[in-house]
């Protein structure tokens, strides 16, 4: 584990994640790729039901180069929590564990698991990548799902314009446990999440990433823009770029003017219903969390 | 390259050949995903200048850098996604479609 | 009272004889989450840790869910487990219990026995554990306090074993066992060391040979690893008659194994029973038989491996048998009952079996009342068939009348 900034240029050549059954162009696949490069041969891995272990752990194709196991899928946060405890017993030394759950795993099901293995302040590092919806299970709603799309259980139609919850705040809500850091990341500023990785696999305590992920397959998106929608998605302003640590926010990226948030979601299937009016309501939610951002936030 | 490699694997014949509960060696690869392209990468290598942005974003991780300073696509486990094409700053990469006759 | 010198004699409850196993099997990790009336094991244990008499990590967990889900992260790195629960914690934690079972993680846990709401009701059934017979945990029911200390020692010899490598229940009756003072015999940890080799399995993570664990199977492989699960049990009641054989020859204590007999060579009306029961059911046996009639009384102590062999031979020679459930699987009938049933079909003679259904709740079963379950399997042989059948399931010591 060194102190030095870690770049496309010098990180490890070896793939710790790689042969594994995700989408093409699957975004949550190149946040734990980007993860492990970072982290290393000395991680310990648990990833619950989701996306991310049913593409990397199929008999006999095992697309973990390091140590991985799957968690329950509400378990992830207290499974890591045994796998510090007992690593530490046993005395193995200089050891990262680390846990990649999706929005579901994360925010829905495994929030109390994760809540108690802030609080318990265990050396661990939790990674949500946010596909905002149950991917692996089909496309359900989660409640990371952002207002207005639709997914198959927030279908949109005459009556509804698919999810009409907007999403939760899990980012400030995990910070609210004074974790020792967090940080918000998106596929879309790759360097932004090596810098935000290798702060993690540094940190003493417990440290939680949030990554917005895109997804292809669920998103009606062409695998191809996975990266540059992503991107998009912080430049409109409907996702951001932020840190938490020493008790204080800090916001990694300020857009002068947003991207039009029209043009980024109506290349998006889940997003294609949009009428004006729900893409106001969009925005308007949107420059609320900002103005807050902005005011209180370094 | 640093990844690894592809195994022979046949179903075990006795049921104490398999593993004691699921638990098996990580890295274990038996099969490849090059079936799942139409469109294949194709670096123009005198294009590139070998800033290893589609290296960064591969959600694969099977572009490789080469000792001449540029990158190569490792065609076993590329699926054809084209984020790495959409990316590279200096449009050095292009979409094939594959021959599927092949 | 706690600190134990060289075969020491305590005066505990069983729960404190269970941290004092715990103790002495040196695990590395324990998670618990605190239920009636388990809470004194996990007291005991956190005493232990901070007074430094026992070297392990002790994480609070958040709930029963994730003392399970912990438990496991620790033994998929090697790390020996131990965790403790009862009733509605069991039933939060049923999730884990199969996968912990499935990841073949032999993990340790005290069940302390208690009823299921609703109504609510913090005493003693069997309607837990029962119902999670079928996780593949191995389930041992103890009935006192040495007992419970000796089986959790023993536990983590059976469990670890390489032909088992599966995790372990072990169940004590809520309050009658859990609270209950005794006199128990503590056995110096230089002859446990002996007894219980360090934990070492196949089946963890490891830098120099990295896992793939916890990992999903077509249709075409499920179904092997759910027979070596199926073997490992099976094979397991070898090893368990093994670690109780070597056990007494260390310590002096033996319990013979699955099953438990009082009085059952020659008897003609055996009471089958499970846990503390069996105490009382002594006394009646020994109160039957000064009045000639030939009773006697099989304890299961394992249901899972099910003692299936030892309960038919056992049972094929009497008169009839009862067997008293502090559960009952509604629609049909006791869980133990049905397992019994199983064990005795295809033997030439089949005697005639009730089962009596008590202690739900909490509910008192006396000495008198299992007099009377003797009386009734005295007179089932010789009613008729239509008879018989209609009062096959009796609920005893009802407070109230239910012939409506
Ligand atoms: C206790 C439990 N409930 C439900 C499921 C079904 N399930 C498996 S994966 C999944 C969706 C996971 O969604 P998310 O965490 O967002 O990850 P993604 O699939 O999107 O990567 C669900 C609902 C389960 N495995 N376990
Ligand atoms: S459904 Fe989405 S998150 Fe899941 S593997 Fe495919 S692209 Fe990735
Ligand atoms: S992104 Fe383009 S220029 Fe850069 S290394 Fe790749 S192919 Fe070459
Ligand atoms: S097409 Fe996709 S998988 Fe293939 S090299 Fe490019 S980014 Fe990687
Ligand atoms: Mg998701």
């Amino acid at each position: 584990m060194n102190n030095k900034r870690i770049t496309v240029k010098n990180m490890t050549d070896k793939e710790y994640f790689f042969g594994h059954k995700a989408c093409a162009g699957c975004g949550g696949s190149l946040a734990v790729r980007l993860a492990l490069k970072v982290f290393g041969d000395r991680t310990f891995a648990a990833l619950p039901a989701g996306c991310m272990s049913a593409v990397g752990f199929i008999y006999p194709q095992m697309a973990f180069l390091n140590n991985a196991i799957i968690s329950t899928f509400p378990g992830t946060g207290s499974m890591l929590s045994g796998m510090r405890a007992g690593l530490d017993a046993l005395g193995i030394k200089d050891t990262h564990v680390v846990g990649f759950a999706g929005d579901g795993g994360t925010a829905d099901i495994g929030l109390q698991a994760l809540s108690g293995a802030i609080d318990r302040e265990e050396k661990i590092i939790y990674i949500c990548y946010d596909n905002e919806a149950y991917m692996n299970t089909g496309v359900q709603k989660s409640s990371l799902t952002p207002y207005g799309a639709r997914t198959t259980t927030s279908p949109a139609g005459e009556n509804l314009p698919g999810s009409v919850m907007h999403k939760k705040n899990l980012f400030e809500i995990v910070a609210a446990h004074d974790i020792a850091y967090a940080a918000t990341a998106s596929v879309g500023y790759p360097q932004d999440y090596l810098n935000k990785l290798s702060k993690a696999a540094l940190v003493e305590g417990t440290s939680y990433i949030h990554i917005y992920a895109t997804c292809p397959t669920g998103w009606g998106t062409p695998t191809e823009t996975s990266v540059s929608l992503a991107k998009e998605a912080v430049d409109s302003g409907l996702w951001y770029l932020a840190e938490y640590e020493n008790g204080e926010f800090t916001l990694n990226r300020r857009p002068k003017e947003f991207f039009p948030v029209k043009e980024h979601l109506l290349k998006q299937g889940r997003f294609k219903h949009l009428k004006d009016s729900d893409i106001r309501i969009i925005e308007e939610a949107r420059d609320k969390k900002w103005k807050r951002m902005l005011e209180h936030w370094k | 390259m640093d990844k690894p490699e592809l195994k022979n694997f046949t179903k075990p014949e006795s049921i104490k050949d398999y593993p004691v509960g699921p638990s098996f060696s990580g890295g274990h690869l038996v099969s490849v995903n090059s079936g799942w392209r139409t469109f294949k990468p194709v670096v123009a290598l005198d294009t590139c200048t070998g800033c290893y942005r589609c290296y960064l974003v591969c959600p694969d991780g099977v572009i490789v850098k080469t000792e001449a300073g540029k990158v190569a696509v490792d065609y076993d486990f590329c699926k054809g996604c084209g984020v790495c094409a959409h990316e590279c700053p200096f449009d050095a990469i292009e979409m094939v479609k594959e021959d599927l006759q092949k | 009272m706690m600190h134990n010198h060289k075969n020491e004699s305590v005066f505990v409850s069983g729960d404190e004889a269970v941290a004092l196993g715990v103790r002495l099997s040196r695990p590395h990790v324990i998670s618990a989450y605190p239920i009636t009336p388990q809470t004194i094991v996990v007291e005991r244990l956190s005493e232990m840790v901070e007074d430094g008499s026992l070297v392990a990590r002790y994480i609070h967990v958040e709930s029963e869910h994730s003392a399970m889900s912990a438990a496991m992260g620790a033994s998929s790195v090697g790390a020996r487990a131990f965790t403790a629960t009862s009733s509605q914690g069991l039933l939060y934690m049923a999730e884990g219990l199969h996968y912990a079972s499935g990841g073949r993680m032999p993990i340790v846990m005290m069940n302390a026995n208690r009823s299921l709401a609703l109504p609510w009701s913090i005493f003693g059934d069997h309607r837990d554990s029962m119902s999670m017979l079928d996780s593949g945990w191995i389930q041992v029911y103890v009935e006192d306090a040495q007992e419970a200390l000796d089986m959790t020692i023993q536990a983590y010899r059976i469990a670890e074993d390489s032909s088992v490598l599966t995790p372990l229940m072990i169940n004590l009756d809520g309050f009658i066992l859990t609270h209950t003072y005794e006199l128990v015999e503590v056995p110096p940890q230089e002859e446990v060391d002996s007894y219980l080799p360090p934990f070492s399995t196949p089946n963890k993570m490891s830098l120099e040979d990295p896992k793939s664990m916890g990992f999903s199977t077509s249709p075409a492989d499920n179904m092997e690893f759910k027979y070596q699960q199926h073997k490992a049990m099976m094979d397991s009641r070898e090893v368990i008659k093994q670690a109780d054989k070597e056990y007494a020859e260390i310590f002096g204590r033996s319990y013979n194994g699955l099953i438990d007999c009082y009085q059952c060579d020659n008897a003609e009306y055996i009471l089958v029973t499970a846990g503390s029961v069996t105490g009382t059911a002594r006394v009646a046996v020994d109160s039957m038989r000064s009045k000639g009639i030939k009773a006697g009384v099989l304890r299961i102590r394992f249901m899972r491996p099910f003692p299936e062999q030892e309960v038919r031979n056992t049972l094929a020679g009497a008169a009839s048998y009862g067997v008293l459930d502090k559960d009952i699987s509604f629609g049909y009938e006791g869980t133990m009952f049905t397992n019994v049933n199983s064990a005795l079909s295809g033997t030439a003679h089949i005697p005639r079996g009730i089962n009596f259904i008590g202690g739900l709740g909490g509910r008192d079963i006396s000495v008198q009342d299992i007099e009377e379950m003797f009386e009734a399997l005295r007179l089932c042989p010789a009613h008729d068939y239509t008879e018989y059948r209609k009062n096959r399931i009796r609920f005893v010591n009802m407070g109230v009348s239910i012939h409506e």
